[in-house]
């Protein structure tokens, strides 16, 4: 017997069949019939936010660390227009997630109603796709193919606006969760081609200055694994953008670390001099090619991309393989073999000159990952120490997210992230804002695992009245904040580029006190400012005393430091500034 | 370089707004565009024209590829086609112009469709190189009013667009 349901109930239940376990919202007007379906069953647990786009960065950042689609709930108008931000960020980093708006009910639609907005408008440009839902009948079949789209492909984010009158509780329809669904105008890529693998395989084996510059793809798409296997059999330096950072393991020795703008020496030199790039899951970000006329003038380009579109956009492939990273390189791997039982490395010897070069980059000018071994304990904390004091109290086994700025790229360059889905952070949009919400989300999908949120004044200011929310759920984040009481990239940049005059980049004395902020919320803070205190603070911080508290670390870190390296603007990958001496 | 991209569409409420919001977001030219259902009620077809070097043009198709509601696109430039477009313009008829106007439409093979003491208005169907060639012997002087559809386009021999 077909059951019969309400459409806020047909909602619930399809998002119970879909396996969701997490919903992070906040209700309002037009969205309560659907919380009151949440409040009658027990499957699908609810997590009220304090601002929407809380909310969206928290289902992003448990579908970064877990693979699996972040979902939101929000009521109409202000509801629906606070989740953009979130819904952008997830978009430019293709994060699989389901946004569910209320809308006012469909006969007020387009009469200025009270809190009315046109979400499938307003969202357009930054989601995959978007459903107004027609009536309550269509609920399950637009459930089914939201959670198809967001999840396929190119992952996005995927917005369902929900008008109030389609939930209601006295109109009921039959519900039956669709099995499967087919959309003639969707076909994603499932593998690559053949032929095409076939020619990049050739061009591997003859590569004398080869790259792997592993981006964000590699992560999403779970091939981390056999590209690292694959990386280590051929014995080729792996580089990683800023998204795809734990998709090889920064630890070893065959890392090269993160390229692009606040590269290593190593990587950005190495891909200006290669004479073959294998790029997968990576889109040649302008933070990545500096100018893309100077970019790696002597490589191949081979490049592996689920989404057609990012291949050739900004630097042309010469051999473009459409398909999802997993499925190529598994397709891949066999071929290598057989070419390389065939044939061997048909040019071993250069590809040990070209490790001499690298190492030699590396020994010049590589990042000094050992700045706690000596110190001044009465000297000022350096951003750099900060991150190396964390990585060494959570034996590198944390996840972490981070915010924007400096700190992020500190982070970045300093953590050595040796699994995927470890580093989350926004990429693509930049969104300060993102690392407390986010490391929420991923202690919902990982209760029991450390997750640190690596932050500065300025970003942690813009969502932290989560803690709030964090108190609620008893969630036991581990906040450092990197304290410079100033937005340091914006001063960074005009130090070096508007003669520094800081504009509107200091507060000026009005920062509050970060230790009785966070005990207000019924949190643990405490306050660091000599190098002497760091790893004691840090050490305690992640210490079993507290592992069921939130603990925020406000550590005051030298405000002169410089993120180096730094792209020279309108260069090539290797025209990096390497200290602040040579900017001034 | 003009081209025509000739996209079928699933004929649903929004679709349109997407495909044009896609040229609005990425900076994509559009010079004319037109839109009506097909045979088949369930798809529109739609038939933009615009500019760009290869690469350019290279992104608009894939980024009209991607998305979900767009079933097909095909650059109609890329091989024979054929391009149409219709105009309706009303010209100030009077005096010895009214001789010359109906014989420059006959010569353009078009068609007066409305006629008063001081105005005709004339129905004229061509590429659109045909149109401006109209405008541009009649005079812009006598023109009052000018409606054009834009380019539809279709391949030349079998070569189809459909599902």
């Amino acid at each position: 017997m077909t059951e019969h349901l309400s459409g806020g109930d047909m909602l619930i239940r399809a998002l119970q069949d879909e396996g969701v376990d997490y919903i992070f919202g906040y209700p309002g007007g037009a969205a309560l019939h659907i919380y009151d379906a949440i409040f009658r069953q027990q499957r699908v647990e609810h997590i009220l936010v304090r601002h929407e786009q809380a909310a969206t960065h928290m289902a992003d950042g448990y579908a970064r660390a877990t693979g699996r689609p972040g979902v939101v709930l929000v009521t109409s108008g202000p509801g629906a227009t606070n989740a953009i931000t979130g819904i952008a960020t997830a978009y430019m980093d293709s994060i699989p997630m389901v946004v569910i708006s209320g809308q006012v009910p469909s006969d007020l639609i387009g009469t200025d109603a009270f809190q009315e907005t046109d979400m499938v408008g307003v969202s357009r440009p930054v989601v995959k796709h978007s459903f107004l839902v027609r009536s309550a009948a269509d609920i399950p079949m637009v459930v089914k193919k939201a959670f198809y789209i967001a999840t396929s492909g190119r992952p996005g984010p995927v917005v369902i606006d929900v008008p109030k009158d389609t939930t209601d509780p006295a109109i009921t329809a039959p519900y039956k969760y669709p099995k499967s669904v087919s959309l003639r105008s969707y076909n994603p890529a499932l593998r690559g081609h053949t032929g095409q693998i076939r020619r990049a395989v050739e061009a591997l084996a003859r590569a004398k200055r080869p790259v792997v510059y592993a981006g964000g793809g590699v992560v999403q798409g779970n091939a981390g694994e056999l590209l690292t296997r694959i990386a280590k059999r051929l014995n080729f330096p792996v580089t990683t953008t800023l998204m795809g950072l734990g998709a090889y393991p920064a630890s070893d020795r065959q890392s090269l670390g993160m390229l692009g703008m606040h590269g290593t020496f190593e990587a950005n030199n190495a891909m200006h001099a290669a004479d073959l790039i294998l790029a997968i899951g990576a889109r040649f970000d302008d933070r990545v090619t500096n100018n893309p006329k100077k970019f790696c003038p002597q490589a191949t380009i081979v490049h592996i991309d689920v989404d057609p579109a990012s291949i050739s956009k900004i630097i042309p492939a010469d051999i473009p393989i459409v398909g999802p990273a997993l499925a190529v390189l598994e397709e891949m791997e066999p071929m290598l073999e057989q070419e390389l039982t065939k044939h061997g490395l048909p040019d071993a010897a250069a590809l040990q000159e070209w490790w001499k070069q690298i190492d030699g980059w590396r020994e010049s000018h590589g990042l000094n990952h050992h700045m706690l071994d000596r110190i001044d304990p009465s000297a000022k904390i350096l951003p750099q120490q900060a991150v190396q004091a964390l990585l060494k109290a959570t034996s590198g086994d944390a996840y972490v997210t981070s915010d924007v700025g400096q700190h992020q790229m500190f982070a970045a360059q300093y953590y050595a992230f040796n699994a995927p889905r470890r580093w989350i952070n926004s990429g693509g949009l930049g969104t300060m804002g993102f690392g407390l919400p986010a490391a929420m989300g991923v202690q919902f999908a990982f209760p029991h695992a450390t997750v640190a949120c690596v932050t500065g004044e300025g970003s942690f200011m813009m969502n932290m009245q989560e803690l709030s929310t964090c108190l609620q759920y008893g969630l036991p984040i581990k906040v450092v904040n990197l304290n410079n009481a100033a937005l340091g990239m914006v001063k960074q940049w005009q130090d070096m580029q508007y003669g520094g005059r800081h504009s509107h980049s200091t507060y000026r004395d009005a920062l509050p006190n970060f230790v009785k902020l966070v005990e207000s919320f019924g949190h643990v803070g405490m306050r660091v400012e000599r190098l002497g205190e760091l790893m004691p603070a840090m050490t305690e911080a992640f210490s079993d005393k507290y592992r069921m508290r939130l603990v925020f670390l406000d550590v005051h870190v030298d405000p002169e430091e410089h993120v180096y390296p730094m792209a020279i603007k309108g260069g090539s990958m290797r025209d990096m500034f390497l200290s602040r001496s040579e900017t001034n | 370089m003009r081209r025509i991209i000739a996209v079928l569409l699933e004929n649903e409420a929004g679709a349109l707004s997407r495909v044009v919001g896609l040229f609005a977001q990425r900076n994509y030219n559009i010079e004319t565009l037109t839109v009506a259902p097909t045979e088949d009620e369930t798809l529109s077809r739609l038939t933009v024209t615009t500019t760009g070097d290869a690469s350019k043009i290279e992104q608009i198709t894939k980024q009209l590829n991607k998305l979900i509601e767009v079933v097909k696109v095909m650059d109609l430039t890329d091989g024979d086609h054929v391009e149409r477009e219709l105009m309706l313009i009303k010209l100030r008829a009077e005096g010895t112009t009214r001789a010359e106007i109906k014989r420059t439409t006959d010569i353009f093979r078009g068609q007066i469709i409305d006629v008063t003491d001081t105005t005709y208005t004339v129905q004229l169907t061509g590429p659109s190189g045909k149109l401006d060639g109209f405008i541009g012997a009649i005079g812009k002087a006598v023109v009052l009013e000018v409606v054009r559809s834009g380019v539809s386009g279709i391949g030349r021999g079998e070569k189809i667009l459909g599902l």
